[in-house]
């Protein structure tokens, strides 16, 4: 068996999201080192808050300050920290509720070690010396001795702004390392000798290219190895004239289904040594492939006359 | 009058902590030939096809639709997905049948953990405002739930490690288990959660079939006939729960009519020791309750598959004549968030 083929694969996204008043509230606090909760109809604080109860489903938005400081109502010891979490050193994270709230707060506790936790532990709001309007605005908690003198005291705050946070970006990554499993790693296996090989269904015979492994009418693995192409005729095709950002491509240009001969199902690819506005359905292509190039570049005219539609109109 | 709606067939994949030489469809592919020869059944006389797996396990969007290539999808089937584990999509074969609309379901569910870093991963299931940017981690958000049960006099680490030893002893008779026999509780990951207290990471898959009344007798000699399910769901904060205890699931099992008489059997879908002490307690479990004969999500946790090979592992076990009466527990989200509970039973011997 060839070798599992792997690549890094990287998904990065920006989550762009808007906020609801009430949230809109909390995070604009935090940036202005003021937290705020939430009043239930029943008299319950809750922080961090939301906009609606979450036993009565009742819309609230009665904003209540409450203190930076208060008591750990659970916790664990994360000796290894990860990429994105609040501390890079050994840390707690801690559910804290907070003096004047009555639930509780998820987020990072700076302590010496598991020995110095414990739940009932009486802790403080570490700010962040940046503040956006984020969760992260809160840097961590540290102990806090009722002995200190720098506790803040709530000032009743009514939780309106002047220019409040409208919104978040929050970016997440996450790394994989993909393997595209036997099938398509056949296939590029045989790519990369500039062949194209697809797989036959051992029930209904037909070839599928690129192969994934399974024919998807009856439903059963495939196996058998079978080289299509090189030429192939254009069975559809779309004329593309939006440039996509960091594609080198002019446009006007043609992508193309292209059934490969001997194949029982078209692949894509951009045709190309033709104006765009002479493709055509019947068009016969073969691949042009360039140096070191893993696929075919695109599909060029090879000259010979169209292929008859009858030949291709299973393939559509 | 309402159908009766049994599991007939039920298969998985030898879980394993990487499957590079496969894709998903070449995975779950001798799993679904599996079921459908148990039932005696090919691709096209399935009436519904149900699936569960995530995108954010694939790391590619409609992941999903690769997989269908597995089932015969042309010419077109009737067929459906939820972004859940697998046993959500049960529920959904399940309503399906009840309504008269298919007499047979084939329920699927498959996940690669490997090409990624699973507990990165299931922070993106988390609130986006508040938790998420934290990045705090499935194995970090469990530890908080094991530390509250410990305070709470529920448990302690050795009742933990009790917990874990007891499961991997039973998945010694699993051939599917990826961790079996003695495994060592091993270092702290998220203290006071030790490598033994979580579930190995790992890739599989799982499907079952179902059908309707006599179709189900005619398919399966003692057919696992679901007397209820019911799912649930807590408040999303954390901090407004109480992580000791897990009042959907007891919800769920009230309406599914687990209460109504005793279980034998209990398949529970705790990937964390601690998650087991909560939900024995919520579900009013005792000594005379055989729970997790399998093993459990300890020995194995192919997440999307892995509730729905609860529901599988239930309904084996009264094909085989080992049970009776068998409750099944499916979770997502984390601390134990949603829970789906599911009753079966035989008929009488
Ligand atoms: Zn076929």
């Amino acid at each position: 068996m060839p070798e599992v083929l792997k690549a890094p694969l990287v998904v990065e996204f920006p989550f762009t999201r808007s906020l609801g008043p009430v949230q809109s509230a909390f995070l604009t606090g935090l940036r202005e080192r003021v937290l705020l909760g939430v009043k239930t109809g029943d008299g319950r604080t809750l922080v961090p808050p939301v906009e609606y109860d979450p036993v009565t489903a009742e819309e609230i938005h009665d904003l209540v300050e409450v203190a930076p400081t208060g008591t750990v109502t659970t916790w664990a010891w994360n000796h290894a920290p990860r990429r994105g979490q609040p501390l890079d050193t050994p840390f707690a994270w801690v559910l804290v509720r907070l003096d004047g709230a009555d639930t509780a707060l998820l987020h990072a506790l700076d302590a010496a070690g598991p020995d110095a936790v414990h739940s009932g532990l009486r802790v403080r709001v570490r700010w962040a010396a940046q503040r956006s309007g984020a969760i992260t605005d809160i840097a961590c908690f540290e102990p806090y001795d009722s002995g200190d003198d720098a506790a803040a005291e709530p000032t009743g705050h009514d939780g309106r702004f002047a220019d409040p946070v409208t919104g978040i970006v929050a970016p997440a990554r996450l790394d994989y390392v993909y393997s595209p499993g036997r099938a398509q790693s056949a296939h590029l296996d045989a790519l990369a000798e500039q062949r194209t090989v697809g797989e036959r269904c051992p029930s209904c015979r037909k070839v599928y290219v690129p192969p994934r492994g399974a024919c998807p009418t009856c439903g059963v693995a495939t196996s058998e190895a079978v080289e299509v192409g090189p030429r192939g005729t254009v069975t559809t095709y779309c004329i593309v004239n939006i440039k996509a950002k960091n594609l080198d491509i002019e446009v006007p240009y043609v992508y193309a289904h292209i059934a490969l001969d001997g194949a029982d199902l078209a692949l894509h690819g951009r045709i190309g040594g033709i104006p765009y506005d002479q493709v055509r359905m019947g068009l016969r292509v073969e691949p042009v492939w360039t140096d070191g190039g893993r696929h075919p570049d695109h599909y060029r005219p090879t000259g010979e006359p169209d292929a008859d539609y009858e030949t291709y109109k299973e393939l559509l | 009058m309402t159908r009766e709606i049994a599991v007939v067939a039920f298969g998985q994949t030898d879980h394993r902590r990487t499957s590079d030489e496969l894709s998903e469809v070449e995975m779950l592919i001798p799993v679904l030939h599996d079921v459908l020869g148990q039932a005696g059944l090919k691709t096209g006389d399935i009436g519904f096809t149900c699936s569960g797996s995530t995108d954010y396990l694939a790391g590619r969007a409609f992941s999903f639709t690769m997989a269908l290539d597995g089932v015969g999808a042309w010419p077109p089937i009737s067929e459906s997905h939820v972004e859940m584990d697998g046993a959500w999509a049960l529920y959904e074969a399940w309503t399906k049948l009840l309504t008269g609309d298919a007499d047979t379901a084939l329920v699927y569910a498959y996940g690669k953990s490997s090409p990624g870093s699973v507990r990165d991963v299931l922070t993106r299931q988390l609130d986006p405002y508040y938790v998420a940017p934290l990045w705090p981690d499935s194995v970090a958000l469990a530890a908080l739930q094991a530390q509250a049960l410990i305070d709470a006099g529920h448990a302690d680490e050795p009742a933990l490690a009790g917990v874990a030893a007891r499961s991997r002893a039973s998945a010694a008779t699993n051939s599917h288990a990826q961790l079996s026999g003695s495994v060592p509780q091993g270092d702290y990951v998220v203290r006071p959660l030790r490598t033994g207290d979580c579930p190995p990471v790992g890739d599989g898959a799982a499907a079952v079939v179902l059908a309707a009344g006599d179709r189900a007798r005619r398919l399966c000699a003692r057919p696992a006939w679901i007397r209820g399910i019911d799912h649930r769901i807590e408040a999303h904060a954390l901090g407004v729960r109480d992580l000791t205890d897990s009042p959907s699931t007891r919800l769920a099992a009230e309406k599914a009519g687990v209460f109504e008489r005793p279980v034998d059997t209990a398949e529970l879908y705790a990937p964390f020791t601690s998650q087991e002490v909560v939900l024995r307690r919520a579900l009013r479990l005792d000594d005379r309750v055989t729970v997790n004969p399998s093993g459990g999500a300890l020995a194995a946790n192919p997440i999307m598959a892995a509730g729905l090979i609860r529901i599988g592992e239930a309904a084996a076990r009264i094909h085989r004549g080992e049970s009776d009466r068998a409750l099944a527990h499916a979770t997502s989200g984390p601390c134990l968030q949603q829970n789906l509970v599911a009753l079966l039973e035989g008929d009488p011997r």
